[in-house]
């Protein structure tokens, strides 16, 4: 796929979709971005309110060095301009979520500027068709509180718990061109949030939802009026909103109609984008700097300490991984997409390593492998994640230098892996315990082949006249009498010699 | 902006600026406002007078910066004093008239 062949199919010719996408990640913080107040998720009604998120008067926001030092950090992450001198403003609006009437925001001076993140949209060769996708800015907000409309007859409930959590919201370039290239957008971006630790990521719980720009041209016209979608909260749908969102769109401008330039939402029991807003001055929000709150200025070293405190991100982190460990460019985009599952391959890595006695370079590839096909398969079927697996790095690497160092055959580590599932005990307790150890003795390995010999003999008959195909079989049943426990390449040898 | 140019509004500014702060006006009340509203803007408009090229804009009085506070929940769980000015309060929640968009 490239980036020029997503396009629309109207009825006067074809249409190309533009998109760009305001996402808002709730930063990672005990207390909320100007009050004492906590953040914790599912908490009582309005238990984690404070005075100043309640807008009593006279309360006064202090803000969270934390959610400043995130901010920092993720504008880093993004390869964008960290600005030293930031405001806050006010955005006038009137609505029960936020009692302050205003929502404390940063339009005129964001904290964080221009910068860019690289896109992948072929996940099985992550370096054959990447794309850059610009980031206008980042700059922190205020979330507001939770509105219930459907627990009274007569009234509306509030609740603040969230009023007042620090999100960032982070505006893209209207860069994007296809639902795929908006899906890989998000999932890449959230996959940098939570390398950085600055948002958990988490779409369900509304840490991180997007409010999806579009509009459609004729290839090569100017952009077309745009609209935008609010709050749309999972990959998936931000995907079907554009893909809605834009053959609606086309639909209007080929009937004669005009798009209007307004607020939609994303139903997805129905599958469609809705007017939401018409009242015509429901965006003049009057925005002036925050007579409560001083400019931010950042000094050297606390920008320092910012950049010294950002960990290995996902895209080098890919590309170590397979100049310096030799793993597939496949193999190493899965390892490091998720921040945890790269956390759990480097400690199978270390400990693996040290069981051996060898480089990590030398045992990256067999732990690559056994994780993303033993381990994943053995998660998917208990509907576990990597962080919830029963077995540990530690416990892999010991299965793993079992099999490294020949004791036992890699069937039979297959075996041992399910008892470790089932029971927790150690790969070297298991096979000691059910005498599974691969044996290299001769003599045993002999007396099986002269069995299996003896037992097919017009196959011997067949595999003499040219059928060589036939030595699998032979390798297979002699395994089959050792059950599983006779060391391969010992196999191998011995009945080329006996066939011989 | 020079003095020369001076911003002005009408009664239609008013009313529009009433209805966006949510304060309720008699068109008297209205009327009234107009010249005050630029008594104001030409007062403002009188500091255009001054040359401040090349002048930083000054945000404090006094030299100060921003102060942030510690990653610490020291507030909250006190449900009953957020509630307890609520005109409704039900089950913890405030009560507020019926709003959908």
């Amino acid at each position: 796929m490239t980036e020029s062949t997503y396009r629309i199919q109207g009825a006067t010719g074809e249409w190309e979709v533009v998109i760009g996408l305001e996402v808002h990640a709730q930063v990672t913080s005990n207390a909320k971005l100007f009050s004492g107040a906590a953040t914790t998720f599912g908490a009582e009604p309005n238990a984690q309110v404070s005075l100043v998120d309640a807008a009593m008067p006279g309360m006064l926001p202090v803000p969270n060095g934390e959610c400043v030092r995130q901010a920092v950090r993720t504008g880093m992450a993004l390869n964008a301009q960290i600005n030293r001198y930031s405001r806050f403003d006010r955005k006038n609006y009137f609505y029960a979520d936020l009692p302050q009437g205003y929502q404390i925001s940063q339009l005129y001076h964001p904290i964080v500027g221009e910068g860019a993140i690289e896109i992948s949209l072929d996940e099985k060769n992550p370096d054959a068709h990447t794309k850059t996708i610009g980031i206008e800015r980042l700059h922190l907000e205020q979330d507001a509180g939770k509105l219930m409309h459907d627990q009274h007859p007569t009234m509306s409930y509030v609740d603040l718990n969230r009023c007042g959590v620090a999100l960032m919201e982070i505006v893209s370039r209207p860069d994007m061109r296809s639902p795929a290239e908006a899906g890989a957008y998000l999932k890449k971006l959230r996959s940098i949030l939570r390398y950085v630790g600055s948002c958990d990521g988490n779409m369900e719980e509304g840490s991180m939802r997007a409010d999806v720009n579009v509009s459609v041209r004729k290839p090569g016209d100017e952009f077309g009026t745009r609209t935008e979608t609010k709050n749309v909260n999972s990959v998936r749908y931000v995907m079907a909103t554009i893909e809605h969102e834009a053959s609606r769109q086309v639909d209007v401008i080929e009937s004669g109609g005009t798009i209007v330039q307004e607020t939609r939402l994303y139903d997805p029991d129905k599958n469609e984008t809705r007017s939401m807003r018409s009242k015509e001055d429901a965006h003049d929000y009057r925005y002036f700097p925050d007579p409560d709150l001083l400019p931010l200025e950042l000094d050297d070293t606390f920008l320092d300490a910012c950049k010294a405190s950002l960990p290995e991100l996902p895209d080098a982190k890919r590309k170590r991984y397979e100049s310096e460990l030799g793993l597939s460019a496949y193999n190493a985009a899965v390892l490091t997409a998720e921040a945890e599952t790269a956390r759990w391959f480097e400690a199978l890595l270390t400990e693996s390593a040290k069981a051996q006695g060898k480089p990590e370079a030398e045992v990256a590839k067999a732990a690559a492998n056994w994780l993303l096909s033993e381990l994943y398969g053995a998660l998917n079927r208990m509907a576990k994640t990597i962080d919830d697996s029963p077995v540990s790095p530690a416990a892999g690497a010991e299965l793993l230098a079992l099999v490294a160092g020949g004791t036992i055959s890699g069937t039979i580590a297959k075996q041992v892996f399910e008892i470790m599932l089932e029971t927790g005990e150690g790969a070297g307790a298991i096979v000691e315990a059910r005498g599974l150890k691969q044996t290299s003795d001769t003599g045993a390995i002999d007396a099986a082949i002269a069995k299996v010999l003896a037992d097919n003999a017009d196959k011997v008959e067949q595999y003499r006249g040219g059928k060589e195909a036939l030595f699998g079989f032979f390798v297979g049943q002699t395994m089959k009498a050792m059950q599983g426990k006779a060391n391969p390449q010992m196999v191998n040898e011995l009945l080329k010699k006996a066939l011989g | 902006m020079l003095a020369d140019q001076a911003m002005s509004v009408d009664s239609k500014t008013v009313k529009k600026i009433a209805s966006l702060a949510r304060i309720a006006m008699s068109d008297d009340e209205i009327e009234a406002m107009v010249p005050e509203f630029n008594g104001i803007l030409g007062w403002v408009e009188q500091l255009g007078e001054v040359d401040v090229t090349g002048v930083e804009p000054m945000t404090a009085v006094i030299p100060n910066v921003l102060r942030l506070r510690d990653d610490v929940v020291t507030d909250g769980d006190i449900r009953d004093k957020v509630l307890a000015n609520a005109p409704a309060a039900e089950h913890g929640f405030f009560g507020v008239p019926k709003v959908i968009e």
